[in-house]
């Protein structure tokens, strides 16, 4: 299994200086751009000039000022109406559930009504309220009851393990080959320019068992699970007892959540004969909210079309760069309205990059206008349906299972001889 | 009469009684046991979540008001009648309360004088069982200017339990000057409106730019007529700005009244030098509201709360920093203000936002949470850590 790389000390930090992440432009020079990457693709960016990525952040900027300066009564109203909605739904949809065992004419319609409802009531919480209230994106109205340091999900993963691990080092190091641990969750290869392994091979089956348990691998990727196992012979007290902690938090978390779908509310359902019926309809409920929140967030980085960084590329980067880097490395899904909503507006990825704490409300409106000022800058502004998307990302989970293509080599011999390394190894570990 | 001691309710109803908590006997098993399953059945939310979509003003709610009506007193002048959720406790007349406004989707506490009946019957056309504010629009005054002209019936604000102690004894003294300047009648009228019957013997001197501006102006006029209160009115367009020396020959036994004053600040210090001057401090009665905000500027003192560590920082430094460079473990993240990991609450202060020079201005004594690696001190700030 590829290891979640080490967590990344605050390095953005210069010592003695302000994070240029702060400023859109730089006193130093700032590298050159090469036109390919290491697996030979074109790099998208390579024709801008310093000058058009400065004037490029300036103009985001703008934008981003001019939204979050109107922000008003409208987007309180619109979130409060969003909660309010879901919580009544989910308080609908549970009651129904008290009667899912009762059948009409062969069917238990309660059953179905309530898992639907359950459904898209636990996909609104994680998407368009939790993700987006953890982000911050309604501090400004200074609610505490709707706050990012509030505010606790209907997920495996404890509010303040996701912050960090996606707020912080997903957001910051976005597509950053070795720093952005989503680019693949440390399970997949989803860019040709993520080093192959022998663990790859078998990449489809992690995909498809990393989207039916995605609550629970979300969480031991928060808990950075996969670095403790393989470094804990080397890691520090400190670091284990911190990890321990950790650990205790998420097994609490998932007991909490468990208890309540999987004891309390059947236990309450027993009384017209459901217990049975309302347990497998939470339990359905939650695997289509994890089906489809992968799905969606697939659909975010993975497409076709999407750019990975160096590690290397991003010193000393930039406010400008950094936007520049969450538009490439970012991407859209093409929906309804009601579409939008049940991705949590992660339709609009590209919009979220570059202004996470942007109400979600308002990615609908910018879009138009980021499209524009990319296409005026000859950037690629990917999107499609979600079908398309998400279809796409899973044939490159298929293809890149192979090792990349090389001149003069066959990927079958490539694969046969690492299979054979590996088995090599074993013998020689096993003593054979 | 002595004040009835209230647990001030947090915003997050930390301090808020909780069904069943204290019941003994079986009863009390049966209620936590409620509870337990109640809270297992809405976690990772609690049952105040659900509960209050389908009654916010239910008992052991966090407290909550509706407003009932907006009346005009002056013409920047208005009272906001607001009927109290289950729990409001009551108040004691002269005391305050804070109130929680939401203005363009941003919430805003301010506080303000009780003038309605504590006994809650219905009084000065305010409707038996509801509480009233009166707040007089003030330049700049975001939450007085949205309460006297833009506030709604029906909209639901932020309570908190009455809180101070500007109050009348019991017994009441036999002599009593009320001394107040503009909108600083409010306790005043609540205590009028509540007690003039048991006190003998009242002198008011109130002070307001002009006849008009009077707030309660008929009601206070009427007292003055049926001679239960001597009402002396200084207005500026006509006697100028009051000089306290005037008070001898406006009350001139004021020395020998229990004083109740609230007003301008600038009036406060210099009444309070004026009964200090004459020896009798201790007959003056103070109610005075939060100091004025800060004016912001260009970097300053960043003072961390609990860590008792002050520092200096420029106006380009981010607080992060600038606690981190004086030795404070902060919590941080990104330090590029999009990962919302290093919020902390500025308990006072101004800071500058370092990326859009955004100035937020702490405003009142609610924490603010702020963004620390975004955010340079303006002028001075303190900040919970």
């Amino acid at each position: 299994m590829t290891l979640a790389p080490q967590r990344p000390a605050h390095a953005s930090t210069k010592p003695g200086g302000i994070n240029p992440r702060l400023r859109v432009a730089s006193d130093a020079p700032r590298p050159e751009r090469p036109a390919f990457k290491k697996s030979g693709k074109p790099n998208p960016a390579a024709h801008l000039s310093q000058e058009d990525i400065e004037a490029l952040g300036h103009e985001l900027d703008a934008l981003r000022k001019e939204v979050m300066d109107s922000r008003g009564e409208r987007d309180a109203a619109y979130i409060r109406k969003v909660i309010k909605t879901q919580r009544y739904l989910e308080m609908g949809s549970r009651a129904l559930l008290l009667f899912s065992n009762v059948k009409v004419k062969g069917v238990r319609p309660a059953w179905w009504l309530g898992t639907a409802g359950l459904s898209v009531a636990k996909i609104l919480e994680n998407m368009e309220i939790g993700h987006n209230v953890m982000h911050g994106q309604w501090d400004w109205m200074r609610d505490p009851k709707i706050h990012s340091t509030a505010w606790e999900w209907d997920n495996a993963s404890p509010a303040s393990q996701w912050k960090h691990s996606h707020n912080e080092i997903h957001h910051t190091f976005t597509n950053v080959l070795g720093r952005d641990n989503d680019l693949g969750y440390g399970i997949l290869r989803v860019d040709e320019d993520q080093k192959w392994s022998l663990f790859y091979l078998f990449q489809p089956i992690w995909h498809v068992g990393n989207a039916l348990l995605f609550e629970y691998s979300i969480a031991a990727y928060d808990l950075e699970l996969g670095r403790y196992v393989a470094t804990k012979h080397r890691m520090s007290e400190e670091d284990k007892a911190e990890f321990m902690r950790n650990r205790d938090e998420v097994l609490q978390k998932i007991k909490r959540q468990a208890t309540k779908d999987y004891v309390v509310h059947p236990a309450m359902s027993a009384v017209t004969g459901s217990a049975r019926t309302t347990l497998t309809a939470n339990l359905v409920a939650n695997l289509v909210r994890n089906v489809w929140t992968n799905t969606v967030i697939i659909c975010g980085h993975f497409p076709p079309g999407i750019s990975t960084f160096e590690k290397t590329s991003i010193d000393g980067e930039t406010r400008g760069e950094w936007y520049l880097r969450q538009m490439l490395g970012s991407g859209n899904i093409r929906g309804s309205k009601a579409m939008h909503v049940m991705t949590g507006n992660l339709s609009h990825q590209i919009e979220h990059h570059l202004f996470p704490d942007m109400p979600s409300n308002r990615y609908a409106e910018i879009a138009p206008r980021i499209r524009d000022l990319m296409e005026r800058n000859d950037l690629p502004y990917v999107t499609g349906t979600l079908w398309k998307q998400s279809a796409s990302v899973y044939g490159k989970v298929v293809q890149l299972s192979l090792p990349n293509k090389v001149e003069g080599r066959r990927r079958r011999d490539i694969v046969r001889l690492e299979l054979t390394k590996a088995w090599r190894k074993k013998k020689r570990k096993l003593g054979l | 009469m002595t004040a009835p001691s209230i647990d001030r309710a947090t915003p997050d109803g930390a301090t808020r009684p909780r069904l069943g908590a204290h019941t003994d006997g079986p009863l009390g098993g049966v209620v936590r046991g409620a509870r337990k399953v109640a809270e297992a059945l809405a976690t990772p939310l609690v049952p105040a979540d659900y509960l209050d979509l389908i009654d916010p003003m239910r008992t052991g709610a966090d407290l909550r008001g509706r407003i009932v009506e907006v009346r005009p007193e002056t013409a920047d002048a208005a009272t906001v009648v607001i009927r109290p959720g289950r729990g409001w406790l009551g108040h004691v007349p002269g005391q305050y309360i804070r109130i929680g406004v939401d203005i363009d989707g941003v919430r805003h506490w301010r506080a303000y004088s009780l003038t309605h009946r504590a006994d809650g019957s219905a009084a000065a056309g305010i409707p038996a069982g509801c509480i009233a504010i009166t707040t007089k629009a003030i330049p700049e005054g975001k939450v007085s200017n949205h309460l006297v002209r833009n506030a709604r019936p029906g909209t639901l604000v932020m309570l908190d339990q009455a809180t101070g102690d500007f109050t009348l004894p019991t017994p009441a003294p036999a002599k009593v000057l009320f001394l107040t300047a503009g909108s600083g009648i409010t306790p005043v009228i609540g205590m009028l409106r509540n007690h003039l019957t048991e006190l003998a013997d009242v002198a008011h001197v109130h002070c307001a730019p002009s006849g008009g501006d009077v707030i309660f102006h008929r009601e206070l006029a009427a007292h003055h007529e049926t001679g239960r209160l001597d009402l002396r009115l200084n207005l500026d367009d006509e006697h100028g700005v009051l000089d306290l020396v005037s008070l001898e020959t406006l009350v001139p036994d004021w020395r020998e009244r229990e004083t109740w004053l609230c007003g301008p600040t600038a009036l406060l210090d210099a009444a309070e030098q004026h009964w200090a001057d004459a020896g009798v401090p201790e007959r003056l009665h103070v109610e005075r509201f939060r100091p004025s905000v800060v004016e912001p500027g260009e970097g300053g003192t960043v003072s961390f709360g609990a860590s008792g560590v002050t520092v200096d920082a420029d106006g380009s430094t981010p607080i992060l920093d600038a606690g981190e460079e004086a030795g404070l473990i902060m919590p941080s993240g990104c330090r590029m203000g999009i990962c919302f990991g290093c919020v902390l609450p500025m308990r006072a202060g101004a800071v500058r936002d370092l990326r859009t020079g955004d100035v937020t201005v702490h405003e009142s004594d609610e924490p603010l949470p702020i963004q620390t690696c975004i955010n340079a001190v303006a002028g001075s700030c303190e900040i919970d850590h």
